[in-house]
């Protein structure tokens, strides 16, 4: 047990460390490889759950392909960062107090927090023993049936956006060399390779 | 592992059916290239109307499927039916300008119907996680369309404010969504309202978790003081797309403000019926006071829809059967309205291109006297001016208030209807009794004059039989608080 709760403070205070760094960091590139190091240690967190399918997710998404579109977005675009948090400490007065207060609501939540007796009861899909089933198969079997609706109507938001990203930014150019693969394979080779005879030290 | 049954698909089937024909129209629209917009467009009006017959067919009664996730019942079948009108008659009112304007997309109709399929989940929502989903499928073509006119600074910064505030309204809703779960355990609209009924005390956390749903759900309507964004939107997004959103996502947005009120949180009227009533006295004030100083016609609008949903949340603030009802009219009528002033907006044509100032509407009487009756009839009915059917919109939830003893409320309507007058009547001064501007492009073409013809003379002559639509909305009125 003690293993597992050094492990939890190990994760969690790296998590914070490495989240507080993605906001103080100046180069922005650091700020991207601490946030990919804040998703590592929150699959850590997640696998001390008992969810690995959900760290192995956070692992593959975000630093996958999350994090590492944000460090192409950071090092493709000329932006000016320390022009843009110039501003930063400005805010820092009016942010902290909306934060304080925040902070203060939620404690006032969560200490009149008392679950309803029926909760339990009304759950919508009750947790499967995890010794014998596992995450992925759970999930799965959750997702493909009880959840199909909104498996479903994920899948028609998912296809608006690739509309949407098409519509707002895919322009014909004029000039652009574009590959068309047919015209490629059906070129004969008498039209794109040519034999020349050459005459040993005259060149062509 | 629990053994699962297929879901029952019938009661969905109009919703299968539309997606099923926005993703058909999509694959001929990418084969056969922009060329095809037109096509796809008389197609999208055409699958709208097999769906809107699809709604009818349904049976009648409640059904309930996957999962408890999805429900139609009478008030679904009204308020679908009042989205695929609203739907249709927006992409039918953007033919023309699409042509004139020179960004015929064959995007445009299918954007318009994938959002149609996210109101219809909306409308249909019985359960907290179906109500974001049908949100998002609804909002997320609602931001491109916004910013369809891609070279246009305006219409880029309409699509980007509204998507930056649509964000953050959703981030609202979900975190009163995740609050809501936390405190009763489940987010079933059924078991919600069944482990609500008869407890008296409850917990501080589901009351906050409400009052986020309910400020999400008035961004989605654009009720004070979530209103900032509308009249931005309206003037920057593209005529057609404007109309479309002073249309069929406000009624989507209403049914989904009714049903997640009344129908998991019936019991809590006491605790949401102060923050409706705020709403709505502040949209109605704010919508009567600050169109006052507007020349473009189409902030105009935005601030007269503002005021608009105003009216219609009294109905909800009664939260009674007779204030349902109320709201179902006001939406019907707002719609028919909405979409024929939107139909003379985009009859504002001039050498130039369209033009959107109010000024140059004066002289219409004698430049084209047909379409000054016309706009005389729709502004006449949004003030409320007997015996036009806006008229009858505002009586019904005047009325449903006075019932359940609301008296400020229904004086506080009474008065702003007064104030928005002004501005409504200003454009008939400016249209009958001033010198002509610059005469508009004729012919209006086809579609635009029928629209405008066929909401006229329905918003003209509503009086002379409303029982239909009043016992369609009493029934659909009833099954929702049944």
């Amino acid at each position: 047990m003690i293993v597992a709760s050094l492990a939890f403070y190990l994760f969690a205070a790296m998590t914070v460390a490495s989240g507080v760094m993605v906001i103080s960091a100046r180069n922005p590139v650091h700020s991207v490889l601490f946030l990919i190091l804040a998703f590592f240690n929150s699959a850590g967190l997640f696998v001390l759950m008992g969810a690995e399918f959900l760290a192995m997710i956070l692992v593959i998404v975000y630093v996958g392909a999350v994090a590492v579109l944000f460090l192409f977005v950071v090092m493709m675009l000329d932006i000016n960062f320390v022009e843009l948090r110039e501003g930063f400490l400005q805010y820092l007065p009016i942010g902290g107090i909306i934060g304080l207060i925040l902070l203060v609501e939620l404690i006032m939540v969560i200490g009149a927090w008392a679950f309803a007796p029926e909760a339990a009861g009304v759950a919508a899909a009750p947790t499967p023993p995890i010794e014998s089933v596992t995450n992925t198969e759970a999930l799965g079997a959750l997702i493909y049936t009880r959840y199909i609706y909104l498996f479903q109507g994920a899948g028609l938001i998912l296809l608006i956006a690739m509309i949407g990203a098409i519509v707002l930014t895919l322009r014909q150019r004029e000039g652009v060399r574009r590959q068309d693969i047919s015209r490629q394979n059906t070129r004969p080779r008498s039209a794109s390779v040519e034999i020349k005879k050459v005459q040993p030290g005259q060149g062509i | 592992m629990p053994n699962h049954a297929v879901p029952d698909f019938a009661p969905a089937a109009p919703e299968i059916f539309l997606a099923g024909a926005a993703m058909a129209l999509l694959m001929l629209g990418v084969f056969r290239g922009d060329g095809s917009s037109r096509l796809v467009s008389w197609l999208s009006v055409l699958s709208l109307i097999v769906a809107f017959f699809m709604v009818q067919m349904l049976p009648d009664g409640t059904g309930i499927t996957f999962a408890g996730m999805f429900i139609t019942d009478p008030f679904a079948v009204f308020m679908k039916s009042l989205v695929l009108i609203g739907s249709a008659l927006a992409i039918v009112l953007s033919l023309g300008y699409v042509r004139a304007e020179g960004f015929e997309r064959f995007e445009y109709p299918i954007l318009i119907l994938l959002a149609s399929v996210g109101m219809m989940m909306m409308i249909s929502a019985n359960d907290l996680i179906s109500l974001y989903m049908g949100l998002e499928l609804q909002s997320l073509p609602l931001y491109v369309l916004a910013a369809f006119k891609r070279d246009s600074t305006r219409a880029t910064e309409a699509g980007l404010k509204y998507f930056v505030l649509g964000a953050l309204s959703s981030g609202m809703l979900l975190y009163g969504c995740s609050l809501i779960y936390g405190f009763a355990g489940t987010t079933n609209f059924t078991a919600l309202a069944d482990s609500l009924r008869g407890s008296e005390d409850v917990s501080l956390g589901l009351l906050i978790g409400v009052v986020f749903l309910a400020a999400g759900l008035a961004f989605k309507v654009s009720a004070v003081p979530f209103h900032m964004w509308t009249p931005d939107v309206y003037e920057g997004a593209p005529t057609p797309v404007t109309a479309f959103f002073a249309t069929a996502p406000k009624v989507a947005a209403m049914a989904l403000f009714l049903r997640a009120m009344l129908d998991p949180f019936a019991n809590l009227v006491s605790e949401w019926q102060q923050i409706i009533v705020f709403v709505a006295v502040a949209s109605m004030i704010l919508g009567a006071f600050a169109a006052i100083g507007q020349r473009n016609i189409k902030r105009l609008m935005a601030y007269s829809s503002i005021g608009h949903v105003g009216y219609a949340l009294i109905g909800l603030a009664a939260g009674t059967e007779t204030g349902v009802r109320g709201v179902l009219i006001y939406m019907a009528i707002y719609l028919a309205m909405t979409a024929g002033t939107f139909a003379c907006i985009l009859c504002m044509r001039q050498k130039e291109g369209m033009v959107e100032s109010i000024d140059d509407l004066s002289g219409l009487a004698r430049t084209s006297p047909l379409m000054a009756a016309a706009i005389g009839i729709f502004m006449f009915s949004l003030a409320g001016v007997p015996p036009m059917a806006g008229f009858f919109g505002k009586l019904y939830v005047f009325k449903a208030a006075v019932d359940s003893g609301m008296y400020l409320l229904a004086v506080i309507g009474v008065v702003t209807s007064v104030v928005g007058a002004f501005y409504y009547l200003r454009i008939v001064k400016l249209m009958y009794f001033d010198e002509p501007a610059e005469a508009f492009e004729k012919p209006a073409g086809m579609e635009l004059s029928l629209v405008m013809a066929g909401t006229g003379l329905f918003t003209l002559f509503f009086f002379v039989y409303p029982a239909p639509l009043v016992l369609w909305a009493q029934a659909a009125a009833a099954a929702l608080l049944g």
